[in-house]
């Protein structure tokens, strides 16, 4: 396993930056915030990113996919994270579709897979209860039923499930984790207005399921439920480095125009070492990163992994984007600035499936203390 | 592939039947470290050994050209060697400035003659360096030293003081920064020179440190003498070569960062105070700095690989490189501090065999000094915010 993006990598990273300062930038941002659609994502947009194959890119060629790879994968959700782009791309390709390919049966992979893969379909994870994310806590809201099974529960924080044409539903049962393909007309949502503008909702449900909407339970409660949201997990540690890093350069390069006392302030020393400091963070984050996304490919057992790089992207994102504002002065807490964006987005992502305290915890329970 | 597996085979036998039973045990301390020259510090006899037969194959320096004592192996051949060497629990057969310092600067800027004079006897441990960079009043401003070097004709006449000299009393040659000229700007006007510490006119003071021991010192120069083809590179621009030699011996230190102890101090702790039944340590908020520090351990030995990987690639050195020195010092200071928190009174003993010594009372003392040595935290910051983030001046 190296820690060096080779050649087609390269090539992937920055055609995807190329392509969302184009069309998904950070003006694109504040047009959405301002005016919403009521899918809360731009269809066209959508459509373009399916057609340009990132949908597929982590999904095997069975399914439809590309068999790239996730650290493919990775490198495109860093860049989403860095130009502030809205699509359905994490609830649809990151959650539903590393679920499924963890703990999906065979005929629902191939039912699904291939819509993931070309953006035909948007999909979502609904799993937090409350007001935190924790696996261990969840409800007992699964119960057998005559012909499938009796789910009752309410789920928080469910990205894009305004639009979602189909939900993978996580609960328990009195033996372990189960999970369930549910489709719109199945539950019902109600809009979560969030810091960061972008679409999520509560789901609740009500239902009874068939078998055939149940995922592989031996899954589940094997190793694929840890392994898929390890995978999660990874991915949105990935869109939130490149949302750091981008925040860290907009103020870096302010630090280098902003006059005050007859000089720049990039030349006060206070400030060029928290600077510094941040850039030496930065740099850590990204090898964890990468470390992560490799791991994720060479199939290796994660252990402590995921919340490492979860974690340690979480506590440098805080600190970047709180510098970020505090560095720019009164221009920084102003809404016309855009640095703002950043450090709401970066808590909404730190918060997704476990913030910094969370998987610090993980981290250490891995590490056996 | 095969070469390389045919490489790792003959020295693997090598290994086993030259590498002494007493070298193959985990060194105790910086007294276990072999560093060689005409008056060695022994604390096994089996270290001349060790060092004898390593050096025979060029292995104290492996990847140095034949000609200057090393083996000429490739990167590849030497990962292998170092491999083969941790999988017996060799000891290193010889550490010393002048391999990680004055030979990477003698290799890129000495002429021919001075690399087959001085390297060699490197190489088979037979000549100790010290380092005379910093003076009373020249520290983090390295440049405005003022030892003074006068054209003699064939030699240089040298006076002045170096301080923190580094071993200055138990070395055979010093590596020296002089002011061969005053008129220009500071960064000129400084040579690079090598001379005999058993020269006239050299004299040494050892200062101890706050851990006890007394690893530098004050070193004088009275008219003391450096014959004029001992001066590295060209008189006057020895600014190039001295940096150039720093970024070696901050890369040396910074490898301090990545912890080579097998059981983690999260591990140590758990055994130490405990855990509840869900097998998270008992001293809660102990147990978040703990993991802090690990998480950040992991991610900068992740990133000394990145640069690694990188540089194997043909990307050359990025920009990462520039915060290994400071991130490795200061994360080996957290470590220090940690295991105190772990071990309590018992990392506070001074004395005695109850605590080895004060082993781990001194380990963290000495590790203050990592900060500072080779260039400060504070010098390293400025250097990153210059250099990688584009800030000006004050
Ligand atoms: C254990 C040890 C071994 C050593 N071995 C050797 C050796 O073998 N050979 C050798 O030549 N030297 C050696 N040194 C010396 C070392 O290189 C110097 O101590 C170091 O460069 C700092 O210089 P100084 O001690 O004069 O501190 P100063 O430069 O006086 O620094 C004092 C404080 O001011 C800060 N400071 C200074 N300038 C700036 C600035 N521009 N911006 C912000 N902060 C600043 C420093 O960071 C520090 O915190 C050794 C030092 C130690 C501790």
């Amino acid at each position: 396993m190296t820690l060096v993006l080779n050649e087609e990598e390269i090539m992937l990273r920055d055609s995807a930056a190329g392509f969302l300062a184009e069309s998904a930038n950070v003006s694109a941002f504040r047009a959405h915030r301002d005016n919403p659609t009521a899918s809360g994502f731009d269809r066209a947009l959508w459509e373009s990113i399916a057609e340009m194959g990132w949908c597929g890119i982590a999904i095997d060629e069975q399914y439809g996919g590309l068999s790239y790879g996730f650290t493919g994968l990775g490198l495109v959700l860093e860049q989403m994270g860095k130009h502030l782009s809205v699509s359905p791309f994490n609830s649809t390709v990151l959650m539903a579709g590393s679920l499924l390919e963890q703990c999906g049966t065979e005929a629902q992979k191939q039912e699904w897979l291939p819509k993931i893969a070309s953006g035909e379909v948007v999909m979502t994870l609904a799993i937090q209860e409350g007001t935190f994310f924790d696996l261990d806590q969840l409800s007992q809201s699964v119960t057998t039923a005559p012909d499938g099974f009796t789910v009752q529960v309410e789920k928080r924080q469910v990205l894009d499930a305004i639009a979602a044409d189909a939900f993978l539903v996580v609960g328990r049962d009195s033996d372990g984790f189960q999970g369930f393909i549910m489709s719109a007309a199945d539950v019902s949502v109600q809009a979560q207005s969030m810091v960061d503008a972008r679409s999520s909702g509560t789901v609740v449900v009500n239902t009874t399921c068939g078998k055939d909407a149940q995922l592989n339970p031996a899954a589940m409660n094997g190793k694929g439920l840890t392994r898929a949201l390890d995978q999660i997990h990874i991915g949105l540690a990935a869109e939130l480095l490149g949302l750091s890093t981008e925040a860290f350069e907009r103020t870096v390069a302010y630090l280098r125009e902003r006059k005050q006392f007859g000089k720049v302030i990039g030349s006060f020393q206070g400030l060029q070492h928290r600077a510094a400091d941040l850039f030496a963070e930065l740099e850590l984050c990204r090898s964890i990163v990468l470390q992560a996304l490799r791991a994720v490919d060479s199939g290796d057992e994660l252990g402590g992994l995921a919340s490492a790089a979860k974690a340690k992207v979480a506590q440098i994102s805080q600190r970047a984007t709180n510098e970020g504002i505090q560095m720019h002065g009164g221009i920084g807490m102003t809404d016309e600035y855009d640095i703002g964006f950043f450090i709401k987005r970066a808590r909404v992502l730190e918060h997704t499936l476990g913030d910094f305290h969370y998987h610090l915890d993980r981290f250490a329970v891995k590490g056996g203390y | 592939m095969t070469d390389l597996s045919s490489f790792r085979e003959e020295t693997r036998d090598w290994l086993q039947a030259n590498c002494p039973e007493s070298m193959r045990t985990p060194i105790r301390g910086f007294e276990d470290i072999y560093n060689g020259g005409r008056k060695p510090e022994i604390s096994h006899p089996d270290q001349v050994v060790w060092c004898e037969r390593m050096a025979s194959r060029g292995w104290t320096v492996p990847e140095w050209p034949v000609a200057y004592g090393g083996a000429g192996l490739s990167k590849a051949e030497v990962k292998v060697l170092r491999e083969e060497m941790a999988l017996i629990g060799a000891r290193s057969p010889l550490d010393s400035f002048g391999i990680s310092m004055l030979g990477p600067a003698l290799l890129h800027f000495g002429n021919e003659s001075q690399k087959l004079e001085h390297l060699p006897p490197i190489a088979r441990g037979e000549i100790r360096w010290c380092q005379g960079y910093s003076e009373p009043n020249a520290g983090s401003d390295l440049a405005s030293l003022a030892t003074k070097a006068e054209d003699k004709g064939d030699h240089y006449l040298i006076n002045g003081q170096k301080i923190w000299t580094s071993y200055a009393d138990k070395a055979d040659w010093i590596f020296c920064l002089v002011r061969t000229d005053n008129s220009g700007s500071k960064h000129e006007g400084i040579s690079f020179v090598l001379f005999d510490m058993a020269s006239p006119g050299v004299t040494v003071k050892p200062i101890k440190l706050i851990s006890g021991s007394s690893p530098f010192c004050e070193t004088f120069f009275d008219n003391a003498t450096a014959l004029k083809k001992n001066v590295v590179g060209e008189v006057g621009k020895g600014w190039t070569i001295a940096k150039y030699l720093l970024t070696h011996e901050r890369e040396m230190i910074s490898a301090f960062g990545t912890s080579t102890s097998k059981k983690t101090i999260g591990q140590r702790a758990a055994q130490v105070l405990g855990t509840d039944a869900s097998g998270r340590l008992r001293a809660g908020t102990l147990r978040s700095v703990i993991a802090q520090y690990q998480l950040d351990t992991q991610a900068f030995t992740a990133t000394m690989e990145r640069v690694k990987d990188e540089a194997k690639a043909g990307q050359g050195l990025g920009p990462a490189s520039s915060i290994f020195k400071y991130y490795g010092t200061e994360l080996n200071k957290r470590r220090n501090e940690l295991v105190l928190s772990v071990e309590g009174e018992q990392a506070l003993g001074w004395d005695g065999d109850e605590y080895r010594g004060g082993e781990m009372a001194r380990a963290w003392l000495r590790s203050k000094g990592n900060s500072i040595e080779g260039g400060t935290s504070e010098v390293q910051l400025n250097i990153v915010a210059k250099r990688v983030l584009g800030l000006p001046d004050a």
